[in-house]
């Protein structure tokens, strides 16, 4: 099909023809057409089924606030539903499918909903589908949500990369018609940085779609030049084809850039679209107007269109709506569009026009009256006018354009809670309340509806934005242009309509409007839930307004009593992938790596998250079939000679400063002011209201010097309440606080042969015996020939054990040399598991333990907490309530037969009597098989455990059907007098 | 001397560097860093340490460029000190001997990783990886920033195509991950 | 929102992280007679009010400050920011 409806002129090149598909079929475009408009120029006005009765549509308007012309554009992995073909830039090679269809467009087998359009009115879903309940989960919404929706996804990952960034200025001025271009004009030349954003991609806004000249220029030229001299100056940044989507706190504004949406595919390393934070001090909107329709009866017709829009594919895309066109306006822009559509050779129909005084046409007729119906299945064929004088005329059109008035686009004012105000000379609401901080409001989108108003508007909000800042504005010459204000009779509906659209998205008629009211729904905001009107992705963008004025009319109230609901970010559908950038994934989070790593995933290590970090969870070896197996081996290896484990993970912080030990009396519940240096001790750090918030151990390497560990996952918000102590409650304390997690590669070496490994890398002028560096010592010392390191006499797994800490940069040596010295002990590697095994074993808690519910009493501290002295925490954890007999205490519990679990989560009951919630006696924590002592074994808390150490109990686990019988035994499974770690 | 061999943060033994169109991301693993914090009431005596160490006190959000210590501001009373490894290996121990009982010096070194980007394209790399107002910053000016999720410092040096940037050693892959992805769209 | 650091200017909030009631500067005296009442009030209630109200935030992408921020909670405005240690100082605390 050649292009039958193509025009001349125009901002489209008929040098670059463009070849596209809709629905399969072939067509050929050209450089500069939308997607919309070069359908149109082909003769396609059907472009999609409607969300609910499935009747024919096709494109309502010219622009981003399109409700109706939903394609899915491209194919396979990049497919894109619900997108606007009204602004689809057209490329070659480009294809698009129509939506909500059952079978062919042109035959939708759906469309029979449209025969029950009286069963499917407001409240539908809330009427219709209550009873039998039972039939919802099976057999109603599977139905709905085959129905539901208009466009589908591709199921497959989007094979684009997305990007996100940060940019800054003084004056953000969003839309580039006259008013933002006479604004960036201003401020461009006065030196301010400048951004100036527009979602088209083409600048210019109206003056593209317009004939009025500026100057001597056309305005497509005039914006042109405007534009090109802003690129040229290195303070404007020009950004078309960019929408902001948000006007957030401050002047912190969200944009999405769209970089390849108009390629086929994206070059290669570039993002197809960005999502930039712009902060900036001042910002103009000039997002312009948007029209709005009158509704009739059957106004959604393919053909039917705003008359602004079929002017738009007229003056900038050189396309007819149709080869017969007729108007239906209640105002004088509407009579522009038959002005400038009879210029370039297109019949009109005729003009219709509400008002009795008309302006009057020598090249056309104009009608006082309404149009009343519309004939045409798939496309409007013929409108149905009643005269003023009652009479009924039928005329012949292929496209109606429908003329309602224009309504500022008040969008972006509303994102920070702003009202819009109502303005009777222009029967529309206009920016009021208030704006978010930094905005002024010009041209078109503030009411100044002329070209003259929109260019002196926008330089005059510029130089009053600059002003503000200190910053001295150039007065620019503004050309001479249009200033006829625009006669308007506000004119909603026409009277006795009823399957009249308001909002073509969500199918919403007039008679919904109606039902709703008269089913006792007042208030906007319900009006708007209960019929679904302004809810679909154009947020009503137009039809809010016509719901508002047949609502007003019911009650009886005036337009802006009614009042409006409320535009909310973001301006135009955004898609997930822009906001989710790069972060997806492998990369959704960042990695946080060991300094063994390397080393690790060479032998072959499985790793674990925790956190951030990536630990190793195991060293399988060969031969090895199962991951307890390589764990089993790993804890009967260590305890037996020696193993070795990373454990730089945990938070480090360093502590200094003259009241470096009066700090930590005061954030440990436990007394430090006195421990010696040299010396570690272990530390429990209780909230303020008595529950345990974390532990670790502080090791004292000088009389003004710490160094603090916490446990790998609290490490920053730990370090954040050292902060909060330090700064909000001990202001006047001579304390230093700096993170050194990551400064030091950190290794446990554990098991009988510990020291002795030790001794083949520790300087020998070091002496580690036991006299001398006993259980809990420190020191600062060499090692492998002089490199500083730091020794710690700590056991986490209960056995001899040290931690030894090297400037990270050598960690991959360390643990080389380590494995190396080690090989006469046959030292071990073991990962996380292994040290979890280890720790349950010998009775450690851990985060499961520390889990935030429990107190230091419950984990069999309670003495720790010093009553000699005030530490955070220590005054609520004397409560009645946390002492009371029948508390948690933490034990130990093992099967009474050797060969059952003890399942983590599991509960205790009484060995007797009812399992349920009131008979609960408490829960398993941490739980593990222990090769050592060849069961499984678990820690848990058990009311008043401490006294019912021996007693067997029942642990159940309703949620699967497991019981078992357990024996409560102490926590120690290993080594209960601690004389290993001693040795 | 000992005979253990580091590492760089990358896990090489030798800096990396990615060479792209317009911008060049190297790793730099020949920077000694040492944080320095003024004790409660020597202030006064620890600035004029500092003064004679780095020719001037760093204001807040601005760095000392000098050679060989250079240091940066990262909070009231505390800087970041950086010299070359090569000759200041130990530089914590060094400034401990420097400062005294005037503040708390803890060494650093093995806690950051550090990429030098450099090239014309710098600014737009730099507005698309953070939300420092890299246009605005002169030669000096140091930001703590997120990157990629990570807190890291950016600090603009003497010449005008040049960032340093220091990330927390462990994330250093998922750091150099965000600065080529980044440079690859750039190009 | 953008915070204007008494420091650094003005920041994005994103670099920090929230913690609330800028009362948890005002810890009670544990010696005191009616302590335990003091720390119950201290650690459990709070004002939650719509309008104005004094809050504490950590500039944890930033300097690691922390900062009394008075901010409007139905406007977002924010009409102070001082660095905590000095409001802790003028409050009386000390170590």
């Amino acid at each position: 099909m050649s292009q039958i409806n193509r025009l001349s002129g125009g901002q489209v090149n008929a040098d670059q023809p463009l070849k596209f598909k809709f629905d399969g079929k072939s067509f050929t475009g050209q450089q500069g057409d939308t997607l919309a408009s070069a359908l149109l120029a082909n003769g396609v006005r059907l472009m999609g089924r409607s969300f609910k009765y499935h009747r024919p549509r096709g494109v309502l308007t010219a622009g981003s606030e399109e409700p109706n012309a939903l394609v899915e554009l491209r194919d396979d992995a990049r497919q894109e539903p619900n997108t606007r073909a009204t602004t689809v830039e057209l490329f070659d090679g480009l294809t698009a499918k129509s939506q909500n269809r059952l079978g062919p467009l042109q035959f939708d087998l759906l469309a029979i909903n449209d025969r029950f359009s009286n069963f499917l009115t407001a409240g539908f879903y809330y009427k219709t589908f209550m009873w039998p309940a039972a039939f919802w989960e099976k057999i109603y919404e599977p139905i709905i949500r085959h129905a539901a929706g208009l466009g589908s996804l591709s199921l497959q990952e989007d094979p684009d990369v997305y990007d996100k960034g940060f940019l800054h200025c003084d004056l953000l001025i969003i839309g580039a018609g006259p008013a933002g271009l006479a604004a960036a004009l201003t401020a461009g030349r006065s030196g301010a940085q400048v951004i100036l954003a527009d979602e088209d991609f083409r600048m210019g806004g109206r003056l593209n779609c317009e004939t009025f000249a500026l100057g001597d220029q056309s305005g497509a030229d005039w914006a042109d030049s405007v534009i090109a001299e802003l690129a040229s100056l290195p303070n404007v940044r020009v950004m078309p084809r960019t929408t902001i989507i948000g006007a957030f706190d401050h002047g912190i504004y969200g944009a999405v850039e769209r970089i390849s949406d108009h390629k086929l595919v994206p070059d290669a390393g570039k993002p197809r679209q960005i999502l930039w934070r712009i902060y900036t001090k001042r910002t103009v909107l000039a997002a312009g107007a948007i029209e709005r329709p009158i509704a009739f009866e059957n106004n959604d017709r393919p053909g039917i269109m705003l008359a602004s829009a079929i002017r738009t594919y007229a003056n900038r895309f050189a396309v007819a709506a149709d080869q017969r066109v007729a108007i239906f306006t209640n105002n004088d822009d509407g009579h522009r569009t038959a002005q400038d559509l009879y210029a370039k050779g297109v019949k009109i129909s005729a003009v219709v026009d509400v008002r009795p005084d008309a302006p009057r046409s020598m090249d056309y007729e104009v009608l006082s009256g309404e149009v009343i119906d519309t004939k045409g299945r798939l496309g409007l064929t013929f409108a149905e006018v009643r005269l003023a004088d009652g009479s009924l005329r039928t005329l012949e059109c292929g496209a109606l354009g429908v003329s309602g008035g224009w309504n500022p686009n008040v969008h972006m004012t509303c994102h920070q809670r702003g009202r819009p105000t109502w303005n009777d000379a222009l029967a529309a609401f206009v920016p009021g309340g208030t704006l978010p901080q930094g905005m002024t409001v010009a041209g078109a989108a503030n009411g100044d509806m002329t070209t003259t108003g929109a260019l002196k508007t926008g330089a005059a909000a510029a130089r009053a934005a600059l002003k503000d800042l200190g910053l001295t504005a150039k007065t620019i010459k503004l050309p001479q242009a249009e200033d006829t204000p625009v006669a308007i009779k506000p004119f909603w509906y026409v009277a006795g309509c009823s399957r009249a659209w308001l909002d073509q998205q969500n199918d919403v008629t007039v008679k919904d409007v109606k039902l709703s009211h008269q089913e006792g729904f007042r208030s906007v905001e319900h009006l708007k839930r209960y019929t679904t009107l302004g809810m679909a992705t154009d947020q009503g963008k137009t039809s809010n307004m016509g719901g508002l004025a047949i609502m007003a009319e019911l009650a009886g109230k005036t337009i802006p009593d009614v009042g409006t609901t409320i535009f909310r970010p973001p301006y135009t559908p955004t898609s997930i992938g822009v906001l989710a950038g790069r972060h997806r994934g492998q990369e959704f989070h960042p990695k946080r790596l060991t300094p063994s790593h390397k080393w690790a995933t060479e032998q072959g290590a499985v790793f674990v998250e925790v956190g951030n970090w990536l630990r190793a969870q195991w060293f399988p070896r060969a031969g090895e079939t199962t991951w307890r197996e390589s764990v089993d081996r790993e804890v009967l290896a260590t305890r037996k000679s020696v193993g070795v484990c990373d454990v730089t993970t945990l938070g480090k912080v360093d502590v200094q400063g003259t009241d470096a030990a009066a700090f930590l009396n005061k954030i440990y519940c436990n007394a430090f002011a006195k421990l010696d240096v040299g010396k570690t001790r272990y530390g429990l750090m209780l909230r303020e209201d008595g529950i345990a918030k974390d532990d670790g151990t502080a090791a004292r390497l000088a009389e003004d010097h710490f160094v603090v560990t916490t446990t790998t996952a609290n490490a920053l918000p730990v370090y954040r309440h050292m902060e909060f102590v330090r700064q909000c409650l001990l202001p006047d304390m001579d304390v230093q606080l700096i993170s050194t997690t990551e400064a030091w590669a950190q290794y446990a070496i554990a098991g009988p042969n510990s020291r002795a490994l030790l001794q083949k890398i520790v300087d020998p002028d070091t002496d580690i015996s036991n006299a001398v560096f006993p259980f809990m010592a420190c020191a600062n010392i060499t090692v492998c020939g002089g490199l500083r390191a730091r020794l710690f006499r700590i056991s986490f797994s209960g056995e001899l054990a040290y931690e030894i800490a090297v400037p990270t940069a050598y960690g991959d040596a360390m643990i080389r040399k380590i494995m190396e010295v080690g090989a006469e002990f046959d030292v071990t590697a073991y990962g996380t598991e292994a040290l979890g095994v280890m720790r349950i074993e010998k009775g450690h808690a851990a985060g499961n333990e520390l889990n935030g519910t429990t107190t230091a009493q419950n984990l069999g501290m309670g003495r720790m907490v010093s009553k000699t002295k005030d530490s955070i925490g220590s005054k609520l954890s004397e409560r009645e309530g946390l002492n009371a007999a029948g508390d948690l205490r933490q034990v130990g519990i093992r099967p009474v037969n050797p060969a059952d679990p003890v399942p983590a989560g599991a509960h205790l009951m009484n060995a007797d009597g009812p399992v349920d919630a009131a008979h609960d006696q408490g829960y398993v924590t941490s739980a593990c098989f222990s090769p050592n002592l060849g069961h499984a074994i678990a820690l848990g808390f058990l009311k008043d455990g401490d006294t019912r150490l021996g007693e067997v109990m029942r642990l159940v686990s309703p949620l699967n059907g497991f019981a078992t019988t357990v024996e409560i035994v102490s926590a120690h499974f290993i080594d209960p007098e601690g004389e290993r770690l001693r040795a | 001397m000992h005979n253990l061999k580091s590492i760089t943060a990358l896990g090489g033994t030798e800096s990396r560097i990615d060479a792209f169109t317009h911008i060049t991301i190297a790793e730099n693993d020949g920077v000694a860093l040492a944080s320095v914090a003024a004790r409660l009431g020597k202030e006064k005596k620890c600035h004029t340490i500092l003064k004679k160490l780095l020719g001037a006190v760093p204001e807040a959000g601005r760095a000392q460029l000098h050679d060989p210590e250079a240091g940066f501001w990262m909070g009231p009373d505390q800087w970041m000190i950086g010299a070359p490894r090569a000759t200041h290996e130990l530089l914590a121990d060094d400034l401990k001997g420097r400062f005294g009982d005037t503040a708390s010096v803890t060494e650093q070194t093995g806690a950051w990783v550090c990429f030098d980007i450099t090239g014309p394209a710098m600014p737009d790399f730099c507005e698309r990886l953070c939300a420092v107002p890299i246009r605005q910053m002169v030669a000096g000016d140091a930001r703590r920033t997120v990157i990629h999720h990570l807190g890291c410092f950016v600090i603009r040096r003497e010449t005008d195509d040049h960032i340093r940037i220091l990330g927390a050693r462990a994330s250093t892959q998922t750091l150099h991950h965000a600065l080529i992805i980044t440079a690859k769209a750039m190009a | 929102m953008i915070i204007n650091h008494p420091l650094l200017g003005p920041r994005d909030s994103a670099e920090f992280t929230y913690l609330g009631d800028a009362k948890l500067i005002d810890r009670p005296d544990a010696t005191s007679e009616n302590a335990a009442q003091e720390f119950y009030e201290y650690a459990y209630l709070r004002d939650n009010p719509a309008g104005w109200h004094e809050e504490l935030w950590f500039h944890e992408a930033g300097d690691r400050s922390w900062l009394v921020v008075t901010r409007n909670t139905l406007t977002h405005e924010i009409s102070k920011v001082e660095l905590a240690r000095d409001v802790a100082r003028s409050r009386g605390r000390s170590k």
